[in-house]
């Protein structure tokens, strides 16, 4: 791999920048790999990162159905944070917000993380009790957390209607100040081209059509590019999660929904945090200037990465009801990704009934923030066969014995699972 | 926009609709005869198909009754509505799964599933 530094673009520069070198190599698929991932996403490819990285194991293809960045890794809305109310939530999200403030040093590639705090909205009281519980559970877990009051929130974010009239009154809310965003598709090139350097083949254009097993052990997978053999096969395939597992017979606790972003021209800095609040999943102001507004999934199950005109004129309603002086703001883009929502909101992480086939699924509405803890902990888990303790609470065997994590209130997860 | 058809109101816009998921799923007869991973796969497993979904819709804002409708999950093209206790209409399931390429490893049986439709409704 060639560092990127100061040194590289200057000398780049001299050669007006026609030197540059493409960031990971297109390799044709090999008949066999020790690991295979199904999903060129962010979670596949940190996975195959650390496996690499971490555990020595460099022969790893990730098979990826269409183009690297393409899927959710480079749909979200970027926010990073670990404020989830369950003990197993809480270890597991915080040990990714850990690893993303060294990430761009590790990867040597600038995932623009930027940890400029977080502001959770209360409207009502029980939304208010509800923070309140939720910020206790954090603080005993050695979570940085506070409440935060109206007057303060009001000095924050001028914008937000704060007054006796307000739509959605805000009544109070939670800071978590070591929250932030990143630069998404960063954090996807990032990881492929670390992992590449390391010897693992990115193969895109190769979608997972089949899963073969021999007896009851996985054995490969058919692909668009033919047949490849494995020992050990990971489908991280976020929105069609069910779509590959089925391949295999395994039925999940995920429904499949389109969630919704939009951004705006560029403006002045003005939200100097993240705001999300339950009228409005999520609003943060990028570098660029844009105000990105994240939006909450669409009722019914899609495939179709197109959110609904529906949706869109309700979402807008209520930004103009938080950020009245949002009305003459143009909104100019937007677009839809599948997010994977499990049955207690929080992700299915471990084993199958097909040996050597593992599960790293479920993410839905929020699994950016945990890329690097959920890469970090998978590649364990595939290189030592049992689940590392962090994520040993996640396995689809929670839905047999009824030790769920419900997460709907941190994760924003407002639909309820039908 | 969607259109959406209640058998009993007629065509009516999304909005006035709510979505209940996965139909004909039926309750197990006797709950405690089951296994615990056979209850659970009543409860929360379920088959998020890409391609045509059977599915229950409520006339929420309208005559809030509960029907039944065949959708595509990938044009949102309704292909059905029919009445909750009817039969889901014979719809052929859509594939949207690429074909596998010929290169196969010769010490492997063909996967019989390979061939078939996995993703339409069973
Ligand atoms: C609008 C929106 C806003 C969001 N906002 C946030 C946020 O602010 N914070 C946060 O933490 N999370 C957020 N999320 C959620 C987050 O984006 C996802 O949970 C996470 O990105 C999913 O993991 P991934 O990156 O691996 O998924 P993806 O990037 O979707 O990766 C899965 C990959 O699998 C591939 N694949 C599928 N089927 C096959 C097959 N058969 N063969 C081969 N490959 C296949 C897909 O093409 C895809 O590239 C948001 C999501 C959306 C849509
Ligand atoms: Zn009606």
């Amino acid at each position: 791999m060639r560092r990127y530094s100061i040194w590289s673009l200057a000398r780049n520069a001299r050669g007006h920048h026609e030197g540059w070198t493409e960031a990971w190599r297109s390799p044709e698929p090999k008949p066999e790999y020790d690991v295979v991932i199904i999903g060129g996403g962010g979670h596949g490819l940190a996975t195959a990162y650390y496996l690499a990285a971490e555990h020595g194991i460099r022969n790893v293809a990730v098979v990826e159905r269409g183009w690297l960045g393409g899927g959710n890794v480079a749909r979200n809305t970027a926010i990073i944070r670990s404020n989830y109310l369950h003990d197993d939530s809480a270890f597991l999200y915080d040990k990714s917000l850990q690893l993303w403030r060294d990430l761009s040093g590790e990867l040597n590639f600038n995932t623009m993380f930027s940890p400029r705090g977080l502001i959770n909205l209360a409207h009502d009281k029980s939304g208010l009790v509800e923070l309140a519980r939720r910020v206790a559970a954090l603080r005993l877990n050695g979570i940085r957390v506070s409440m935060i009051a109206p007057e303060e929130i009001a000095r924050r974010i001028p914008a937000l209607d704060c007054s006796t009239r307000a739509a959605n009154p805000v009544l109070g809310g939670s800071w978590q100040e070591k929250a932030g965003i990143a630069r998404h598709d960063a954090v996807a090139w990032g990881y492929a081209r670390a992992a590449d350097s390391r010897g693992v083949d990115i193969v895109q254009n190769c979608e997972v059509v089949g899963i073969r097993r021999e007896g009851g052990r996985i054995a490969g997978v058919d692909t668009a590019r033919g047949f490849i053999r494995a020992r050990t096969v990971a489908i991280v395939a976020a929105g069609h999660s069910g779509v590959v597992a089925a391949m295999a017979g395994i039925r999940l606790p995920i429904a499949s929904h389109t969630m919704q972003a939009y951004v705006s021209e560029p403006l002045k800095p003005f939200a100097h945090t993240v705001v999300m609040s339950p009228a409005l999943v999520s609003l943060n102001q990028s570098d660029k200037g844009e105000i990105v507004i994240g939006m909450g999934t669409e009722e019914y199950n899609s495939y179709s990465q197109q959110g609904s005109l529906t949706h869109i004129e309700y979402v807008t309603q209520k930004m103009l009801e938080l950020y009245p002086s949002f009305s003459r703001i143009r909104m100019l883009r937007k677009w839809g990704g599948i997010v994977d929502v499990s049955a207690d909101a929080s992700p299915v992480i471990g084993k199958t009934p097909v040996e050597g086939l593992y599960l790293n699924v479920g993410w839905g509405t929020g699994g950016f923030k945990a890329i690097p803890g959920s890469g970090w902990t998978f590649a364990h888990t595939l290189a030592r066969g049992e689940p590392h303790p962090l994520v040993a609470p996640f396995g689809l065997e929670r839905f047999h014995s009824g030790r769920m994590i419900g997460e709907h209130g941190a994760s924003g997860s407002l639909e309820r699972y039908k | 926009m969607l259109l959406i058809t209640c058998p009993f109101c007629g065509p009516r816009d999304e909005s006035e609709f709510a979505c209940g998921g996965e139909a004909h799923i039926v309750r197990p007869a006797d709950p405690a005869a089951l296994t615990d991973a056979q209850w659970a796969d009543y409860l929360f497993m379920r088959k998020n198909v890409k391609g045509v979904h059977f599915e229950r819709w409520m006339h929420s804002h309208g005559c809030r009754r509960w029907f039944n409708a065949a959708r595509d999950t990938v044009t949102h093209q309704f292909l059905a509505f029919y009445k909750m206790g009817e039969q889901a209409p014979d719809i052929a399931p859509v594939s949207y799964t690429a074909r596998p390429a010929p290169r196969t490893d010769p010490a492997l049986p063909a996967d019989p599933a390979l061939h078939t439709d996995r993703e339409g409704a069973r």
